[in-house]
């Protein structure tokens, strides 16, 4: 029996964008999603944060794949990905303050996201560098998707501005719900449910394409 | 635990591999932490000075210099008390304009509804009036208890108030100097704002009052 074959590589990147989005679909990372995105500014820096330790653990991961013995892997990924996020969370504080003060321990928090430790175990210890950096890097820009496509919809709603500048008039009163706790829940059903409606649209129209014609006359 | 599915089977590691590994994994971490750290410590220092400056000149009215001053037991003074440390002794800021000596900046802290709130405020010790307040660490709730520090309406008041502060709903006030009037919907965190506020210059308003800035060491 010959060896399953490896999807193109640019599969590689657009299924962590779109078809296996990990917040999307995979369902994880969800608490900095729901914590950090009552403002356009917060979901960017955290999906900076997260992008940057994200590609630097699997490239690092895939390169010494064959170095690492089986059994110290995972504490050896967890030292790996704790650097970065220390290194990250250093440079988040020289270079924005402010934003680093709102996320608080959220950017420390980024070693446990459950993204970052499963790409490593489930992708980049099993593949070419070249394949974990397109995982790692689809993954991440699908993160930042979701975090910004949160954000965007709770900063605009919750205070009737983005990226701080005001999108509707004097009158609007904002619904202050949106920023808090709640606000996060509601926006992430709202947006898994649009989501899951998308996908079962697609597929029903992938299914009914791959029926033959005979049949579909037939029927 | 096992290996990945997809790794080929690998003879046992002996323990020196897997200490060696993770020592040396460690090292390497250490090396690039201190590096990073020693690059960014300047710029985030920088940043926390620039910080202070900007607050102090909020609350003080743009002094053209301020002293910092080290509160060593029952009196202010220019040094360092003996065996202090300088991160974390307590500290207030005297401004000035010219010559002359026009409040002290005082850093604040007490809790509040969701957290403690760090405030740093303005005070004539002569006068016992405020002369403005700013709101350095919060994480009230957003919509309500931010009004703190969002409503320049509320924060306003604090240039022109006279200590020890008393907290007043919107309406109910005999218009005297020392009344505050809180937010509607935010009545802790006002209430969290003047408590620590009082609460700090009846502990070092004493000191505040007996400092001689021309005299003291």
């Amino acid at each position: 029996m010959s060896p399953a074959r490896k999807p193109p590589a640019a599969q590689e990147f657009v299924k962590g964008v779109w078809r296996e989005n990990p917040v999307l679909v995979q369902l994880l990372g969800l608490c900095p999603a729901l914590a950090v995105t009552n403002s356009v500014a917060n979901s960017l820096a955290m999906s900076a944060a997260t992008f940057f330790v994200l590609v630097g653990s699997s490239l690092l991961v895939s390169t010494i794949k064959k170095i690492v013995p089986t059994d110290v892997r995972i504490s050896t990924y967890i030292l790996i990905i704790a650097t970065f996020v220390t290194v990250a969370d250093m440079l988040l504080e020289a270079a924005v303050p402010a934003v680093h003060k709102e996320l608080g321990a959220f950017v420390a928090l980024i070693v446990v996201n459950c993204i970052i430790l499963g790409r490593q175990e489930a992708f980049a210890s099993r593949n070419p560098v070249g394949r974990s950096l397109l995982d790692a890097v689809g993954m991440g820009i699908g993160f930042a998707f979701a975090l910004t496509l949160m954000g965007a919809i709770r900063e605009v709603l919750g205070n009737g501005t983005f990226l701080g500048q005001a999108v509707f008039g004097p009158s609007y009163e904002p619904w202050v719900i949106m920023i808090l706790p709640p606000g996060g829940f509601f926006t992430l059903g709202v947006i898994l449910l649009v989501f899951s409606a998308l996908k079962r649209r697609q597929e029903a129209r992938t299914k009914g394409a791959s029926v033959p014609v005979t049949a579909r006359e037939a029927a | 635990m096992t290996a990945p599915a997809g790794s080929p089977a690998r003879p046992p590691a002996t323990a020196q591999r897997l200490i060696a590994t993770l020592g040396g994994f460690g090292a390497l971490a250490g090396l690039l932490i201190f590096v990073v750290f020693t690059g960014t410590q300047p710029r985030i220092q920088a940043n926390k000075a620039a910080a202070l400056a900007a607050a102090i000149n909020e609350v003080l009215a743009v002094p053209d210099r301020y002293d910092t001053l080290y509160v060593a037991g029952a009196a202010l003074s220019r040094q360092l008390p003996a065996g202090a440390n300088a991160e974390t002794a307590e500290v207030v800021y005297l401004g000035w304009r010219g010559d002359d000596p026009i409040g002290f900046a005082i850093v604040a802290n007490g809790p509040g509804f969701q957290d403690n709130i760090r405030v740093i405020f303005g005070y004539n010790p002569h006068t016992a009036g405020l002369l403005g307040m700013k709101v350095l660490e919060s994480k009230e709730t957003p919509g309500l208890g931010d009004k703190i520090y969002k409503d320049q309406e509320f924060v306003s008041q604090f240039t022109r108030i006279q200590a020890p502060l008393v907290g007043v709903k919107e309406g109910q006030g005999d218009g005297k100097p020392t009344e505050l009037v809180m937010i509607t919907g935010a009545t802790i965190s006002s209430r969290a704002l003047i408590k620590s506020i009082n609460a700090t210059l009846e502990r070092v308003g004493p000191l505040l009052e007996a400092y001689r800035p021309r005299e003291s060491p």
